[in-house]
């Protein structure tokens, strides 16, 4: 067993003060597949981006716990190989769709940490000013267009993105990621549909962790084998080992190049497992310790680390800088989110409609705010 | 439910994680053990089927009691109530009728971000074709379920999420009310009628309370039911009252609170001593943020103000 279990309790880790900073983020590689040294390379920002993840969600149990964090919150703790591995297939120009299990996706994307603590805590400085919370991440910026926390809500939308591509003729590629749970819904298969016929550049990275809640695959689906069922809309569609994320990585280059040659949608059924419960709300009575454990064992950290120990490009120290890294890169989220400022009351009715709209038309709560006479609470509620 | 369950074999409850896992809510604990996956029946995440199923069972003479986990989801099943459900009886020339039950949670106020916030209950109170409650005491919601199920028509009854922490003894001594439909009278008033439903029942009490403080004395009007609406009840407190204060967790514009507001000017203008006052939601996504979401809903200061404003009061 790699390190990167027996450090699993974090408090220490995030206490140890600020330090060196490392962009968490891996970059792309560009043709040094058969280069060791640059395999290697590699191979450590992927471990350090999960490492991340895997870090600053153990801190939001904790900041949950002490009531910092509210809502609903849905770890990604088990998963972080699905993120990290998908995303190295991706170009900054790219789109990402996301879930309410969102952290992974959002911080593989490069939306800082920072943001997104400051977002959970509901704080002005959050990548969505507070107002979307842990299971509404967005960074416009970065392409990332959100956590949806309608099951399957996202699907659409991303095939209108990826329309948008395709009628601008670009190389750009759309990846929606959703669970085993929404390949139950309809709009799952109205899209699945509409992307193959209309040959869209979509990639559906349906994350594969065998429940929906408590909904074990098998009471979800009568054909379980989702990448056999996705393939019958005319795509691409294979099942990849969710908790390596090396063939992840593989899979996702392999599915994009593929998109970026035209050749329309790809799914990928990323088998996985999450170690946590649902959310934070759910007692998780579901699931048998022993399958727990026994997924335990197949930990991506463990799996990517033990590799890289075999090969003899990982050491103690180089771990524990790892390790320390996420540590203060944690931490410096927090005192970030600590300090942010809340959004003042008087703005609540901000980002209902456009503002230069609003500006040229007024919005409909004129009627409301002078109905308040004076009320205190800005923004007229009543 | 288990009552239900246990008296008529028609009766079947199906919904996301009802059986299993005891409902999103834990409302469902129990049940599966006692009543058997057929009848406590887990479904896919697939409102529209299982919805639509559900009246499908309905038509076929089958009680089902549909729970969808909140109304947020039930968005995906809106096709199902309106175009099938709620229209079925009267495009077949009054031959196919939907006795089912959907039951879903509403409502804000738990940090929950816009998504999974919204309160509906005045969009379905919109369809002609249904019923819909809204229970506001545990009490409540266990006794509607029986005349919801022994009606011949679509009953949709709505939970508000912050009343799942409320518990009261439901013991054999409850006294059962046989005019659950209509609306109660929570607390009686000489100066202003409160009148909500709902998870805003409780704010209305508050105020009420507040108001007492203030030497105003408030009637609270918990409906009960939404549509239909107790005009008998609202427009006797209104002639008793003269005041009117309507609190409703929906948004403002085409809300629940501005049809009770039309009825009372139709019916019972001139009783009025002062415009109707309304709380509502204000016109925005509800944010997660927890002063942001406090100041988008309807809050006992709130309610406090619009009732001190309306008897002319200071407000
Ligand atoms: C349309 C809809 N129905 C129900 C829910 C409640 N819900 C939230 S997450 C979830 C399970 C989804 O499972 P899956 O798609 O496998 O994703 P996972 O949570 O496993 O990542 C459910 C039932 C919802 N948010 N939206
Ligand atoms: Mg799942």
């Amino acid at each position: 067993m790699s390190t990167a279990r027996k450090k699993s309790p974090k408090n220490e880790a995030t206490r140890r003060g600020v330090g060196s900073s490392r962009t968490a983020r891996p970059r792309p590689r560009s043709g040094a597949r058969n280069d060791g040294e640059a395999e290697d390379k590699h191979r450590h920002e992927l471990l350090a981006a999960m490492l991340l993840i895997r870090r600053f969600e153990e801190r939001c149990v904790e900041l949950y716990s002490a009531s910092a964090i509210r809502g609903f919150v849905h770890l990604y703790i088990g998963e972080e190989a699905v993120a990290v591995g998908v995303t190295q297939a991706l170009e900054p120009a790219d789109a990402v769709v996301s879930t309410y299990r969102e952290h992974g996706h959002a911080l593989a994307r490069g939306v800082p940490a920072e943001a997104v603590l400051a977002e959970m805590y509901g704080k002005v400085s959050g990548c969505s000013r507070g107002r979307g919370g842990s299971m509404h991440l967005f960074d416009a910026g970065r392409r990332f267009y959100g956590g949806n926390a309608i099951v399957g809500g996202g699907l659409p939308v991303a095939a209108g993105l990826a329309l948008a591509e395709k009628l601008r003729d670009t190389t750009n590629v759309v990846c929606c990621f959703f669970g085993d749970g929404a390949f139950a819904e309809g709009e799952f298969h109205e899209t699945a549909n509409l992307a193959a016929l209309w040959n869209l550049p979509l990639l559906l990275a349906c994350e594969n962790n065998r429940y929906a809640m408590g909904t074990p695959l098998t009471a979800e689906h009568a054909q379980t084998d989702l990448a056999m069922r996705a393939s019958s809309y005319g795509m691409p569609a294979w099942a990849v080992d969710g908790m390596d994320v090396l063939a992840v990585e593989q899979a996702a280059r392999r599915a994009v190049d593929g998109i970026r040659a035209g050749h329309g949608p790809h799914f990928l059924e990323l088998r996985t497992y999450r170690f946590r419960a649902h959310s934070m709300y759910d007692p998780d009575r579901y699931r048998d310790k022993a399958e727990i454990e026994r997924w335990r064992t197949r930990d991506p950290l463990t799996v990517l680390g033990t590799l890289m120990r075999t090969l003899g490009e990982l050491h103690d120290e180089e771990y524990a800088d790892m390790e320390r890294d996420a540590a203060e890169a944690v931490a410096r989220a927090e005192s970030f989110a600590e300090e942010a400022l809340l959004e003042p009351t008087a703005d609540l009715l901000r980002f209902v409609h456009s503002e230069d709209q609003v500006a040229r038309h007024g919005d409909d709560n004129g009627h409301q705010q002078q109905a308040e006479h004076g009320d205190d609470v800005p923004g007229g509620v009543a | 439910m288990r009552e239900a369950l246990t008296a008529d074999d028609r009766v079947f409850l199906m919904g996301e994680d009802v059986g299993k896992y005891g409902g999103a809510f834990g409302v469902s604990l129990g049940l599966l053990e006692e009543f058997g996956p057929e009848r406590i029946r887990d479904t896919p995440l697939s409102e529209a089927a299982f919805v639509g199923a559900g009246i499908g069972a309905a038509i076929a003479g089958l009680r089902p009691i549909v729970e969808v986990m909140t109304v947020n989801f039930s968005l995906l099943a809106l096709d199902q109530v309106l175009n099938n459900a709620a229209t079925l009886l009267h495009m077949s020339g009054g031959q196919v009728s939907v006795p089912i039950v959907l039951r879903m949670t509403t409502g804000a106020g738990r940090q929950l971000a816009a998504q999974h916030s919204h309160s509906l209950e005045g969009w379905y109170a919109h369809i002609p074709g249904i019923r819909v409650l809204a229970p506001a005491t545990p009490a409540d919601a266990r006794d509607m379920l029986a005349p919801a199920l022994a009606d011949p028509d679509p009953v949709v009854i709505f939970e508000h999420g912050s009343l799942y922490n409320t518990s009261s003894d439901l013991s054999a001594t409850h006294h059962r009310r046989a005019d659950i439909f209509s609306a109660a009278v929570r607390r009686q008033g000489d100066d202003v009628s409160l009148i909500t439903y709902g998870g805003s029942l409780p704010k209305a009490l508050a105020a009420a309370d507040r108001l007492a403080a203030d030497r105003v004395s408030a009637e609270v009007i918990d409906l009960r039911s939404l549509r239909p609406l107790d005009d008998a009840t609202i427009m006797a407190s209104v002639r008793h009252t003269n005041h009117v204060v309507v609190v409703d967790e929906g948004w403002r514009t085409g809300s629940l609170a501005a049809e009770i507001s039309a009825r009372i000017c139709e019916q019972a203008f001139y009783e009025l001593d002062a415009p109707v006052e309304r709380v509502c939601s204000a016109e925005v996504p509800i944010p997660y943020a927890r002063h942001m979401e406090e100041a988008a809903l309807p809050s006992t200061g709130n309610i406090v103000r619009a009732a001190l404003r309306t008897v002319g009061r200071n407000g």
